[in-house]
């Protein structure tokens, strides 16, 4: 494809956002302000993270791409579709082979390592933005590490539901400093941000926002003393490969109310299916 | 004897239009000042800027801080100045909405002071917002519910609960009575009154309502056209005033 430039954006373009990622990763979990760019994809779909993944795109990686940890979502589809067309690239659906994950509302189950990056699309970057409307406010805010008002959030949770109910989006204080939104990722996932051996990257296309976790960073979710962080999930086993560990879709599979729960990381799931695990929804 | 806060020399200009002009004062621990003076006489902008709200053209507003004595409120940093407007200081509006987070319920009100300054502990910031709800004759049993079920006088004892729950040692006040009707007045007037002498406040005040002042004030500053034309004792000021404009006021109150 002589058409394109390498992985679709200009040279000018990837470099403005390079260096919108360094910045990102010399202050973790600080939002840097970048110049976003229109892509041939509505917002929402992914904008943010198809720019910095295509930033930190060279010719030799694999890149493989998830939407809710599945490879064959439509929007994972797309995505990798667009990188093999534009920049060339190798793509997989196996998380041990790649070495740029982007990633729409989950981490993979298997662990990272050193040699990965993991891209998130981010729709709303500012964590306190329902909590509080003026963007001037908010970033005087993060200045000024005035965040009592993300613990009122958490409190008026307790006070009406019993317990903390925010279950995705759950925000983080990163290395003591910064309150960072961790895309609406399942709270299951949060432990697996802190002390990662990979790269992370956020995009958010719309919001004009690259933030960034560096490789084992200090991530903390927000609780109370009495009430403390519980990165729940469905208690159930997964249906076709019987994991007992990870994150899971309730899927429903008749009109008369049944249901299995299977493993939401498709690659995970048939992994432990061909070394021959099998959960009891299993054919 | 060290002021609280001592202020000196504020001015305050919006372009053409004078705000304050030479305004100066001192307020001791433990005292009530009133400032009266018509609409317009630059009350409210006397009291934005030494609370921070607003940047005077010039003057000083230095403030005896807990840990490191007398300091210029001005030249202090901004995370210094809004550490210390919600730890030591407290602003009650005149509108309770300026004052409230109108989405969140009567106890996270109450309680997002004490998690701005680092309380982790659910059960006791509960404990406290229940407490102070109490304290300011609101029902314990509406602590979930949202101010916009409140009445105005409810939503005006919340904010003082927000305010005063971080045990702040001054308190600037304006039109804390404005717009509620006049036994709602007086019940928040007996409540406050308590509140100051309870728990030793000094306290700023900011009204064009006499009554307030006599019953809450220990000094009494008058002002016109952004100037100070009188002060002292309030009894002393309200009973025989001295300068004209004073005396106009004075009569001027509608026996009941």
């Amino acid at each position: 494809m002589s058409s394109y430039t390498f992985a679709y954006l200009d040279e000018q373009t990837k470099r403005m956002i390079r260096r919108a990622i360094l910045k990102g990763l010399a202050i973790p979990g600080y939002q840097v302000p970048f110049a976003s760019r229109e892509m041939p994809m509505p917002y929402g779909w992914g904008t943010g993270g198809v720019q910095v993944t295509a930033a930190v795109l060279t010719p030799g990686d694999c890149l493989k791409v998830i939407d809710q940890g599945a490879d064959d979502t439509t929007n994972a589809v797309s995505i990798r579709a667009f990188f093999a067309k534009t920049a060339g690239v190798a793509t997989t659906t196996r998380t041990v082979e790649a070495s740029v994950i982007q990633t729409r509302h989950r981490i993979p189950e298997t662990a990272l390592g050193e040699d990965q990056i993991l891209v998130y699309q981010v729709p709303i970057p500012e964590p306190l933005r329902f909590l509080e409307p003026r963007e001037t406010e908010t970033r005087r805010m993060h200045s000024l590490e005035d965040y009592g008002l993300m613990h009122v959030k958490l409190y008026e949770d307790i006070a009406r539901h019993g317990h903390i109910a925010t279950a995705y989006a759950y925000p983080v204080l990163v290395e003591g400093r910064y309150v960072m939104d961790p895309s609406p990722i399942p709270k299951f996932d949060n432990p697996k941000l802190s002390g990662n051996p990979a790269i992370q990257l956020f995009g958010a296309g719309r919001e004009q926002r690259i933030y960034a976790l560096p490789p084992w960073c200090e991530v903390v979710s927000l609780d109370f003393e009495d009430h403390p962080f519980d990165p729940s999930k469905a208690d159930h086993a997964c249906g076709l490969c019987g994991a007992g560990d990870s994150y899971l879709d309730e899927v429903i599979v008749d009109d008369a109310g049944g249901r299995m729960f299977v493993c939401s990381d498709t690659d995970y799931c048939e992994g432990r299916q061909a070394q021959g695990h099998r959960g009891k929804d299993a054919a | 004897m060290t002021p609280l806060l001592s202020v000196e020399g504020l001015n305050k200009t919006y372009g053409a239009h004078l705000g304050c002009r030479d305004v100066g004062l001192d307020l001791f621990p433990g005292e009530v000042l009133g400032i009266v003076g018509e609409s317009g006489s630059g009350k409210t902008t006397v009291l934005n800027c030494m609370a921070g709200h607003l940047v005077p053209d010039r003057g000083r507003v230095v403030f005896d801080t807990r840990a490191k004595g007398p300091r210029d409120v001005l030249t202090m940093s901004e995370s210094e100045r809004r550490m210390l407007g919600r730890t030591d200081w407290a602003f009650v509006h005149q509108n309770a909405r300026d004052g409230l987070r109108m989405g969140v319920s009567a106890g996270g009100n109450v309680g997002e002071r004490l998690m701005a300054v680092g309380a982790r502990n659910y059960g006791r910031i509960r404990q406290t917002a229940e407490d102070w709800l109490t304290r300011v004759e609101i029902d314990a049993a509406r602590i979930d519910d949202r101010p916009t079920t409140f009445s105005g006088g409810m939503q005006q004892r919340l904010q003082i609960a927000r305010n005063l729950v971080t045990g702040p040692r001054l308190v600037f006040m304006d039109e804390p009575t404005g717009g509620l009707d006049v036994s709602v007045q007086a019940r928040l007037l007996d409540l406050l009154r308590g509140l100051v002498r309870d728990m030793g406040l000094s306290a700023i005040i900011v009204t064009h309502d006499l009554a307030v002042v006599r019953l809450l004030a220990d000094r009494l500053l008058v002002m016109k056209s952004g100037e100070v034309v009188e002060h002292g004792l309030t009894d002393q000021v309200l009973d025989d005033p001295q300068h004209g404009y004073t005396q106009l006021l004075v009569s001027s109150v509608l026996q009941a």
